[in-house]
């Protein structure tokens, strides 16, 4: 990142520092934009412990996502980052703890409680999670189906969403028709139907080749950059994390959305990373931190040995 | 957890699945088109099956009584004892077992598929309600089609019966005829509606919730489906004995 170019080392004062500067750049980010909604989380988790038999799997998780932040989580299979997700979209309940979605505490939420919350939520799943009977067409409309959204607006919309992913082409085709990297795009342009201002990637990249993952990372550069979206970003893999926290998104005068490497210009990119590892959290802080860190687990992680 | 409790938790989990498809199943969005379609695969897609198991065991029981009945000199009430073994027993059973391996299993495995390539959970994620969009549907097709296929297994069956009787023994269609209308009752009928409208219940839930709460993958999709088959072939035998003795309480029925 940007901020932290100016940082060697990585004691606790020096964080704390960093911290102090960047709580002030974003009082005066707020400041000018004058809208105290921003500094209330997208997405804040308190000590939450969630248990499968005898099994933890969350034990005492605490962070908070900011609004228009892309929190990267990662961690080793089995570490808990897939329930993080499931945690925030109610699909599982924690065995205690709270978890407030822009400030509200849906912990307790029924069902249909839930429903009105999820609204907000766009989830982007492994495989893509398409549902197999529908068309790419159903299945990216399908929320607006829900709704009784008139067709002609639904295909507009459908159709603004798939440009969006590059997928256009595909709007007749059904779900089996399509290869890994499609059906995970199609995925995104469904979770982003409705304006979601939280959105979630459950490992969108894995098991896809290099330049499919690259354009799935893009796609979330671009929700981050131009759409003012939070979200949480699961995955294993560090070029995901190497292109969310060293790129952006911008318009040139032609109209198009370029990507560009931090340095460039002057930028301030917002991602974060934690690390999990056996449910709790072992390093927050950005990627430029995570490369200094010294835990060995990190270490491994990093270099695969 | 030992079997008993188990079994009892999996009861449990069933009648609620059940409990929230019916309240479910009033609220907006309706999904009428769903249950249509549903009505389509179940009982139209199941009709031709019935047909032919139908017109089989009506034959069958009029080649194996025929003698019998000739021996003692009751030939002629062959009709009365296929239309009464097929309308209160026969029909219901056979047509919910076949539509337990038919449907039964195609809604486990398609429930089951739809866990662990995590569309239940995208459903949800996208603010519909998988109990309402695709058990409350399922569950109400079953309950209109399965009586009325088992209506078809009956009439079939009778058809199949005097086919059997008229073509293989020389009796006259009229004799057989006769002895059917003579041999069912109003409340045969009754009883004869009532047993499949359990029985859809029976195997709409079974096979609901054994399809929702199928894990372990691929594996988990065929173990979820070979236990609704199997649970709910054999809660329906179970349920039948127990329906046909509720029913002859209530219906005043012969008890033989």
């Amino acid at each position: 990142m940007a901020s932290t170019d100016i940082e060697v080392s990585n004691p606790p004062e020096a964080q704390a520092a960093d911290n102090r500067v960047s709580a002030a750049a974003a009082e005066s980010t707020f400041a000018a934009e004058n809208d105290s909604e921003r500094a209330i989380p997208a997405i804040e988790f308190r000590d939450v412990h969630l248990s499968f038999d005898d099994r933890k799997v969350l034990n005492g998780l605490s962070f908070k996502v900011a609004k228009g932040e892309t929190k990267i989580i990662l961690g080793g299979s089995g570490g808990g980052k897939s329930t993080v997700i499931k945690l925030v979209l109610g699909l599982l309940k924690p065995d205690s703890g709270r978890i407030l979605v822009n400030g509200e505490d849906i912990t307790d939420y029924t069902e249909a409680e839930m429903m009105r919350v999820r609204k907000n939520f766009g989830m982007v799943f492994q495989e893509g999670a398409l549902f197999d009977s529908l068309s790419v067409y159903e299945n990216v409309a399908y929320r607006l189906h829900e709704q009784g959204i008139p067709e002609d607006e639904v295909e507009q919309e459908v159709r603004r969403m798939l440009r969006f992913v590059n997928l256009e082409d595909a709007i007749d085709k059904m779900p089996a028709e399509l290869s890994g990297g499609m059906r995970r795009r199609v995925g995104i342009a469904r979770a982003l139907v409705g304006g979601p201002t939280i959105v979630m990637f459950d490992e969108p990249t894995a098991g896809l080749d290099p330049p499919t993952a690259r354009t799935i990372c893009e796609l979330a550069i671009k929700l981050r950059d131009l759409e003012d979206v939070s979200s949480i970003f699961v995955t294993h893999e560090m070029n995901n994390v190497e292109y969310l926290s060293r790129e952006f998104a911008a318009v040139n005068d032609a109209g198009e959305v370029i990507f560009e490497q931090e340095g460039e210009r002057l930028c301030l990119i917002n991602t974060k990373v934690i690390m999990m590892k056996e449910g709790h959290i072992i390093f927050s802080g950005t990627d430029e931190m995570l490369k200094r860190a010294e835990d060995p687990y990190i270490h491994r992680f990093l270099r695969g040995h | 957890m030992n079997i008993a409790i188990r079994s009892l938790l999996e009861v449990q989990e069933t009648s609620l699945l059940v409990a929230r498809a019916a309240r479910r199943l009033f609220r907006r969005p309706s999904y009428i088109n769903e249950m249509i379609a549903q009505m389509d695969v179940i009982g139209v897609g199941s009709l031709t099956i019935i047909i032919l198991t139908g017109f089989f065991t009506g034959g069958v029981l009029t080649l194996q009584t025929f003698p019998t009945l000739k021996y003692y000199g009751a030939q002629d009430q062959t009709g009365y004892l296929v239309a009464l073994s097929l309308v209160r027993e026969l029909g219901p059973v056979l047509t919910a077992l076949m539509v337990t391996g038919r449907v039964g299993s195609a809604i486990s495995a398609e429930l089951g598929s739809m866990v662990v390539s995590q569309q239940i959970d995208a459903m949800r994620a996208l603010g519909t309600d998988p109990v309402r969009k695709l058990v409350a549907p399922r569950l109400v097709a079953l309950f209109i089609t399965l009586p009325l296929l088992t209506v078809a297994a009956d009439v079939v069956g009778i058809i199949g019966g005097g086919t059997v009787a008229t073509v293989l023994y020389g009796q006259t269609s009229g004799t057989f005829l006769s002895s059917v209308r003579y041999g069912i009752t109003f409340d045969d009928m009754i009883g004869g509606i009532i047993k499949p409208l359990v029985f859809a219940l029976l195997i709409g839930s079974i096979s609901c919730y054994k399809g929702l709460s199928t894990d372990g993958g691929t594996v988990g999709v065929g173990r979820s489906t070979t236990s609704a088959v199997v649970t709910s072939s054999i809660v329906v035998i179970i349920a039948d004995f127990f329906l046909a003795k509720a029913l002859q309480v209530i219906l005043d029925m012969p008890g033989t």
